[in-house]
């Protein structure tokens, strides 16, 4: 055998990206086919229902749950404001006196009444949701009351993990190297509104000031684990990011810990520098992969939108592969060969391996402790 | 088992990412697996067809008898266009039965509610997870949630179904109304496929069959059962599990891509007769609690059963002399996807306990992570083998904590007490799981099946359950139990065959006397007579591990008495004679001591300590215990 499937982080100057931006739930697209649309513009709308309050009318008015249909004041389907009467007792011996009543909480609709139990649903205004475009492109298609699917030719870079959503700003390398760590000196009052670029590693304080000066996103080869912990005020149990509201969208390139950006990735970033990018922290590591992305849009015509055909990601010799885990963590090497047999390696594990140049020497590691770095 | 009417039988089980088929026929008067294939699950877009999966994997298996039995005719699929899997056999063309599992596009996701959390909602979740579903929450009239809250997560979760209990029959029927009434309000939708009503299944009680038709009969698809606690003495949960395979087959399969075919492939020769009948796909982790309580039955034995995975650990235990089936998922405990979960939930304290060197804090939870995140690397150096075995253990033992609570006798059952037992204070609800009594453990899953040395997964299991007095080890060969469980459904003699012959590799034996004694005393006097005629007899200090070589398949006579205020099963101080089963690791002798057991609290005593006992039973290589 000399090919062998090992999926890796795509890093490109070029690629044609296609984009679905969809509602939650049906809605109305605000765009056509063909429309140019910037990453801010307004892509589709729609409204979730609102939030629901149950309450329950017998046991406010001290009444048996069969009595409330006698003092219920309002119906299923009726509109209603907040302080509005919905039942009322018709007080002592029915001529009102010390009458009891119970007010409406919210603004919102009636939902149902029950007599069984003497509980009211109140539904509160639909909530609206807008969807923006995210990237800066064409778009190539509308799904009628769903959402649109916007192209683009962009340079792209896939990162391994991430926290927050979705953000946009001028790329700003702050590094030099990317064995340097981002330290906190390095973030100015210039770096408010941009996407700022690291090293190796982004301690927390740097973290925090970028906060604090409004910086938009970074991007850093790693990231110490009791960092995220402070940061979030909680431990990540499972790798579902992309929801968290820091204010600030972190994506990590390599992974945890003290882990020089990967040469490529860098200078990628460095060749880009002062243009507007798009990004976003949204992992998620179970069946449907989701890895966090950064895509700086070029300029294109129509005819450029040929979405290249998906490539199998088969290691061959020749290829350049990231070591993915210890020993070697982050080092970059380049298959010489992809032996046949199984192999046994220091943990006495027997796995399938390659050879591997890497740092002028041999290395023999196992298959699945390398992924390919792909353009 | 004279002239059998199924000779060779194709199963597959259509995971998350793998689809493994095996074959299993009846050679020289026996049942035995021969040759098993596997391939990408393709239920995932590109593809979008699980049967695409299947057919590749069968194809392999159809290979792989071709070359062990040097016989090109052999054929188990059709070459018409919709290929499919031959039923009947003819020779050398097609299989007797074809059967499948799956856990495949997230299994079966289900939400449960009941009106008393520890009553008919623990009722509930015992059906749906007894039925093989991950249950996504258990929600409860007084599970100290606000209304509002209740809606808002039923809302926010998008289950396949719903199992709705609550109050026994003829009691009141208010609460599970009102429970109705909020997930009307909340108007949940199915997670696959919005074109259809979400099911609901209604298994409480039967005076509000009415009043829920009225509440949520044009909001969901309602399907009506008998309620699963009729009394607080009673549990009835087979209604309310057959009804979530059948809407299992009929709603979810039917929204999973490629399933309406696949459906239509799982096929059997009757047991009388020349027809065909139709075999329904079983969840995957029903058809190992399925295994698991056939073996109990025919065996006359306890089982515990155990899968590691990257995500969840389920486990699976059939305890009592009613065979009592339990099963547990631990839904974010895992190797690979949720092991940063196991350091949040066990304390990195806990996991280091089992390191016999020291290690820095920091590389530690980075690695950690860096597993979470790249979840299908392995571990290359020992060093990090260890740290991962450790992981293991201590998500194992989170595993079988929560399996522990859950698996308990009815609670809210009213006791009647006699004199003889009015100073006894146990009440409803304690653990059926009796580690004294129980006869077998058997791991599954990546790290515990694939352990570099078996000897690895001897420790893990023993340090992970801990059991007491004498319980025989195993590990799942291939992850075979989810095919076995489903074909037990139509030949439980086979399924039990093959399990003890190929699937179950025996590890051996586990001797452990329960209780505290001081460090010097003498914890076991052991004399074991063994297969080659040869004699062991020790008499050994309280705190040590011996292991004993005893052949897969063979056993040793034991005389084993305790040492004093020690138990092992027949009470304190009490001598006890036993058979004791060999493996491919042999009979483990741990006197460490049993509720409690307690590892040494100094760093450098501890893992002394743990170097001592890893070196006798020959765990890892001598230089990391050095």
């Amino acid at each position: 055998m000399t090919q062998a499937y090992s999926a890796g982080l795509t890093v490109t100057d070029n690629i044609v990206l296609r984009k679905e931006r969809i509602l939650p739930l049906k809605g109305k697209v605000c765009v056509q086919k063909g429309d140019k649309v910037k990453a801010d513009d307004l892509v589709a709308e729609t409204s979730l229902p609102g939030n629901v309050l149950p309450m329950n009318i017998a046991n406010k008015l001290g009444i048996t749950p069969a009595q409330v249909m006698q003092f219920i004041k309002v119906k299923p389907g009726d509109q209603i404001t907040r302080g509005q009467i919905l039942a009322e007792t018709n007080g002592i011996f029915g001529l009102g006196f010390f009458k009891s009543s119970v007010r409406a909480p919210i603004d919102g609709e009636v939902e149902s009444i029950s007599g069984l139990t003497g509980q009211a649903m109140l539904r509160e205004p639909r909530i609206p949701v807008q969807i923006k475009a995210f990237i800066e492109g064409l778009v190539i298609d509308v799904i009628p009351e769903e959402g649109v699917v916007i192209e683009n030719k962009s340079a792209y870079i896939q990162g391994i993990f991430g926290i927050c959503g979705e953000t946009s700003g001028e790329i700003k390398m702050l590094c030099s190297q990317p064995t340097q760590d981002l330290t906190p000196d390095l973030i100015t009052s210039d770096c408010a509104g941009k996407l700022v670029v690291g090293g190796a590693l982004t301690p927390i304080e740097t973290i925090l000031k970028a906060k604090e000066m409004g910086v938009n996103g970074i991007i850093t080869g790693g990231i110490d684990d009791q960092d995220i912990k402070k940061l979030l005020g909680k431990d990540i149990g499972v790798a579902i990011t992309g929801h968290e509201n820091m204010g600030i969208t972190i994506l990590v390139t390599e992974g945890f810990g003290p882990i020089k950006m990967a040469d490529k990735t860098f200078e990628l970033l460095k060749q880009f520098e002062g243009q507007k990018a798009s990004m976003h922290g949204k992992t998620q590591i179970r069946a449907g992969v989701i890895r966090p992305e950064i895509i700086i849009p070029l300029e294109f015509k129509e005819d450029d939108l040929a979405v290249q055909k998906t490539r199998d990601s088969l290691l061959t010799p020749g290829q350049l592969v990231r070591i993915i885990r210890q020993p070697g963590f982050g080092k970059i090497g380049k298959i010489t060969g992809l032996p046949e047999e199984l192999h046994n390696v220091q943990s006495e594990t027997r796995v399938r391996v390659l050879t591997a140049e890497v740092d002028g020497e041999e290395w023999l590691l196992p298959r699945a402790n390398v992924e390919l770095i792909e353009d | 088992m004279s002239n059998p009417r199924l000779t060779r039988i194709i199963a597959t089980d259509c995971g998350s990412t793998t689809t493994k088929a095996i074959l299993i026929e009846y050679v020289d008067g026996e049942y035995r697996q021969t040759v098993r294939g596997e391939a990408p699950t393709t239920v995932e877009a590109p593809l979008n067809d699980v049967t695409r999966g299947v057919i590749n994997s069968v194809q392999e298996l159809e290979e792989l008898a071709r070359l062990k039995y040097n016989n090109p005719n052999i054929k188990f699929i059709s070459d018409d266009k919709e290929s499919q899997i031959i039923i009947p056999r003819n020779g050398d063309i097609g299989a007797d039965a074809y059967v499948s599992t799956s856990s495949a596009g997230g299994g079966l996701q289900m939400m449960v509610t009941g009106v008393v959390a520890s009553m008919t909602g623990e009722s509930a979740e015992r059906a749906a997870l007894g039925a093989g579903a991950i249950v996504m929450d258990v929600i409860a009239s007084n599970d100290k949630r606000m209304n509002h809250e209740k809606i808002e997560r039923i809302r926010e979760l998008r289950p396949d179904m719903i199992l709705m209990a609550g109050g026994i029959d003829g009691g009141t029927t208010k609460h599970v109304v009102e429970m109705a009434e909020l997930i009307g309000a909340a108007d949940p939708k199915p997670r696959l496929g919005s074109e259809y009503k979400l099911p609901i299944i209604y298994a409480g009680n039967v005076n509000a069959t009415e009043e829920i038709n009225k509440t949520l009969g044009d909001k969901v698809g309602l399907i009506m059962t008998d309620n699963l606690r009729p009394t607080l003495e009673r549990e009835n949960l087979g209604p309310a599990r057959d009804k979530i395979h059948d809407i299992f087959m009929e709603h979810v399969m039917q929204q999973a891509p490629g399933y309406n075919k696949l459906m239509e492939w799982t096929r059997a020769i009757a047991k009388v007769g020349d027809n065909i009948q139709t075999i329904p796909i079983m969840p995957t982790p029903a058809a190992v609690g399925n295994i698991m309580q056939t073996i109990a039955k025919l065996g006359n034995i306890e089982v515990v059963g155990v899968d590691i995975g990257g995500a969840t650990t389920d486990i699976f235990s059939v305890f009592t002399e009613d065979f009592v089936f339990n099963r547990t998922v631990s839904a974010n405990l895992g190797m690979s996807y949720s092991i940063s979960n196991v350091l949040f939930e066990a304390k990195l304290d806990k996991i280091l306990r089992w390191v016999p060197f020291e290690i820095n804090e920091s590389e530690l939870r980075n690695m950690i992570k860096n597993k979470m995140i790249r979840p299908t690397t392995i571990p290359a150096l020992l060093e990090e083998l260890v740290l991962e075995q450790a992981i293991a253990k201590e998500a194992l033992r989170l595993a079988f904590v929560q399996h522990k609570s859950f698996a308990v006798s009815l609670k809210g059952v009213q006791q009647v007490r006699d004199i003889s037992t009015a100073f006894d204070q146990q009440t409803s609800g304690n653990t059926i799981v009796n580690l004294m009594t129980l006869d077998l453990i058997v791991g599954s899953g990546g790290v515990l099946s694939h352990a570099p040395r078996r000897q690895q997964s001897v420790m893990m299991i023993i340090d992970a359950f801990l059991p007491e007095g004498v319980t025989r080890l195993a590990v799942d060969s291939i992850f075979m139990m989810p095919h076995l469980g489903v074909l037990a459904e139509i030949n439980p003699d086979a399924a039990t065959e093959v399990f003890n012959k190929d699937c179950m590799i025996v590890l051996g034996t586990c001797v452990a006397p329960v209780g505290k004694t001081k460090q010097d005393s003498i914890a076991l006097h052991a004399q074991i007579e063994l297969p080659d005629g040869s004699t062991y007899k020790e008499d050994i200090p309280f705190g040590e591990m011996r292991l004993i070589p005893c052949e897969l398949g063979k056993t040793a006579k034991a005389i084993l008495r305790p040492g004093k205020g020690l138990d092992l099963g027949a009470g304190k101080n009490q001598e006890i004679t036993k058979e004791l089963s060999g493996g491919i690791v042999g009979i483990v002798l741990d006197t460490r001591g049993r509720q409690p057991f307690v590892l040494p609290e100094a760093n450098e005593t501890r893992i002394k300590s743990l170097k001592k006992w890893m070196k006798v039973l020959n765990v890892y290589p001598e230089e990391i215990l050095k």
